[in-house]
């Protein structure tokens, strides 16, 4: 099976990677094969089976509510592509 | 009275349902170490685990579980012992994970209730469908720079509660009481600061319209991110004077979402449809479901402070004040103890008439709130006092809080160093009312022929003549009694 172009399309966008068309076609066959391939899990009858979600052999670790961490904003702003001053910036978004 | 909304074709219903984000009272983030504390210089309350970098991962703070728990329980709320968290995935500048972390199938809160007052002095039930922890974004800056916006991530991980009501609310004013109610019950339980101007709450308003006796719902509309209790109820007006006019022009209502515009009193379409949001959500791998012990609520709720509405029935209930004195003395806490404190030891009725006339007055005056108030609890108890076992009248009492607000003299004091004792030696009253009466034979001729009224005369002239110190109830017998003389 492979996905249709609109479908493709939509994830790309979602995704916010630009493709180009040709990208479309073949992306939607490979993401069709692993459905298909992904599908198999439902030949496993899970009637009145919980999703799992972790193994439920741990619990959180939770943290005491206490400042142990921040003040570290010349890391905090080492990768970013562009800054001014304390902040980050990007290109203008007003909605 | 049911509110409506009359249109071309008739009276229509509205249909609200509020969304409130309450930024949770704690020290550090709901998943770093990183101070959750308002303000801060720009990106300095950031963690690496805040800012998205790679392989860190969060860790829950235990403490953000106990505010939502004891929030869950001031609403009356079901406490999920299980609950998980998953990921909201959408791209924002100022969310640097590109997902939010919040619960979306497992709240960790389910169905309660919130109790509202309205002004015809109804109580009505709001349900409550759940209420989750999530994680706050940082704040875009789009004012500094004609062609970029500022990030600043300060916020970005700040634990919220997102509380949902039920569709429950019919009018602005109920949603305006819910909100109230709300923030007072957050605020008693100390889970929320409940500061509007902060943006510690804000609200996503759900509206639609119906015609009365509909039971199905119309399609909604969702306006985001308003700010003020007030602009939540002009933007509901608004929202749906707007849907009638769709309806009634033959058109359908879009589910959408929408900005409220308080200065040109309207709503606008924020995304395009095409553009409307899927999230995919999915249990977020990093973080194990959360398992907590009925032992723990227990322990939670028996540390809980006495909530507004089990306050407001014992101040009823101990100091007969009538359900409306009740409803102005419970809206802090601060304020139920004054009272309280003036009350125990003074009498409870006219403690309840004082504080909410004069002292109010006073402190409104004088800018102050209850907190820093000019005169202290004892301080007006022992005022009360002294009207109490006639020392002073209540018209000299008014002139001595004013004097105490000046001065921060006690009562006693000032009663003293003025000489405002009341009078209540009958024989002085007689005399002065003697003279009064001899001053004044026209007017007592008239009133003797039956002008009644003038007797409020007689009574305001002996009260000056005496300095306002006489003792009403004395001063009234005796005229009476030399009037008729």
């Amino acid at each position: 099976m492979s996905l249709d172009a609109k479908t493709v399309t939509r994830i790309a966008r979602l995704a916010r990677i630009g493709l180009r068309p040709e990208e479309v076609e073949t992306l939607g066959q490979d993401m069709g094969s692993i459905i298909d391939w992904v599908e198999q899990l439902k030949e496993v009858d899970v009637t009145g089976v919980d999703p799992m979600i972790g193994t439920g052999l741990a619990k959180p670790r939770l943290r005491e509510d206490r400042v142990t961490d921040g003040d570290c904003r010349d890391k905090v702003l080492a990768n970013a592509p562009e800054r001014e001053g304390p902040f980050f910036t990007v290109p203008k978004v007003v909605e | 009275m049911s509110y409506r909304i009359t249109g071309s074709t008739g009276e229509w219903e509205i249909v609200v349902g509020l969304e409130v984000h309450a930024q949770v009272v704690s020290e550090a983030k709901l998943f770093s170490g990183a101070s959750a504390e308002y303000g801060g210089e720009p990106n300095t309350h950031v963690s690496l685990v805040d800012a998205g970098f790679p392989g860190m991962l969060p860790v829950l703070n235990q403490e953000c579980v106990a505010q939502a728990v004891r929030t869950g329980l001031g609403l009356e709320a079901e406490i999920n012992l299980f609950s998980r968290f998953d990921r909201k995935n959408y791209f924002y500048a100022d969310l640097p994970t590109g997902y939010q972390i919040s619960q979306f199938a497992h709240p960790i809160i389910g169905k309660g209730k919130v109790l509202v007052d309205l002004a015809d002095g109804s109580t009505r039930e709001i349900g409550v469908t759940r209420l989750h922890l999530e994680q706050d974004a940082g704040k875009s800056i789009h004012d500094q720079d004609p062609t970029r916006s500022f990030i600043d991530l300060n916020r970005a991980g700040v634990a919220l509660m997102e509380i949902v009501s039920e569709p429950d609310i019919r009018s602005p004013e109920e949603a305006g009481a819910y909100l109230r109610k709300l923030r007072q019950i957050l605020r008693y339980i100390g889970t929320c600061d409940g500061n509007m101007e902060e943006g510690s709450m804000r609200a996503d308003v759900n509206v639609s319209v119906r015609k009365p006796g509909e039971t199905e719902y119309r399609t909604r509309c969702e306006i985001k991110n308003v700010n003020s209790i007030r602009f939540v109820m002009m933007a509901i007006e608004v929202e749906a004077q707007r849907q009638i006019e769709v309806w009634e022009a033959g058109g359908t209502v879009d589910q959408e979402t929408r900005l409220f515009d308080h200065v040109r009193s309207e709503t606008r379409s924020l995304r395009s449809k095409e553009d409307a949001h899927d999230y995919r959500y999915f249990p977020d791998p990093d973080l194990l479901p959360l398992v907590i012990e009925q032992s723990w609520v227990d322990e939670l709720k028996a540390a809980l402070p006495e909530l507004p509405e089990a306050k407001r029935a014992r101040l009823e209930a101990e100091y007969g004040v009538s359900r409306y004195e009740s409803s102005v003395l419970c809206v802090e806490q601060a304020i139920a103890d004054f009272y309280e404190t003036v009350a125990r030891g003074a009498d409870a009725r006219l403690a309840a008439n004082w504080m909410l006339g004069d002292f109010f007055a006073a402190l409104n005056r004088t800018g102050r709130s209850i907190e820093d108030s000019p005169v202290s609890a004892e301080g007006l108890r022992e005022l009360l006092g002294l009207i109490s076992n006639s020392t002073i009248n209540g018209k000299i009492a008014k002139e001595v809080l004013e004097d105490m607000v000046e001065t921060g003299d006690s009562a006693s004091a000032i009663v003293e160093r003025k000489g405002l004792r009341q009078v209540t030696d009958t024989g002085a009253i007689e005399s002065a009312i003697r003279d009064i009466l001899a001053a004044n034979t026209d007017k007592v001729e008239e009133y003797k022929s039956g002008k009644d009224k003038l007797f409020g005369f007689f009574v305001g002239q002996t009260m000056k003549a005496m300095k306002g110190k006489g003792n009403p109830a004395l001063v009234n017998e005796t005229l009476k009694k030399l009037l008729s003389e």
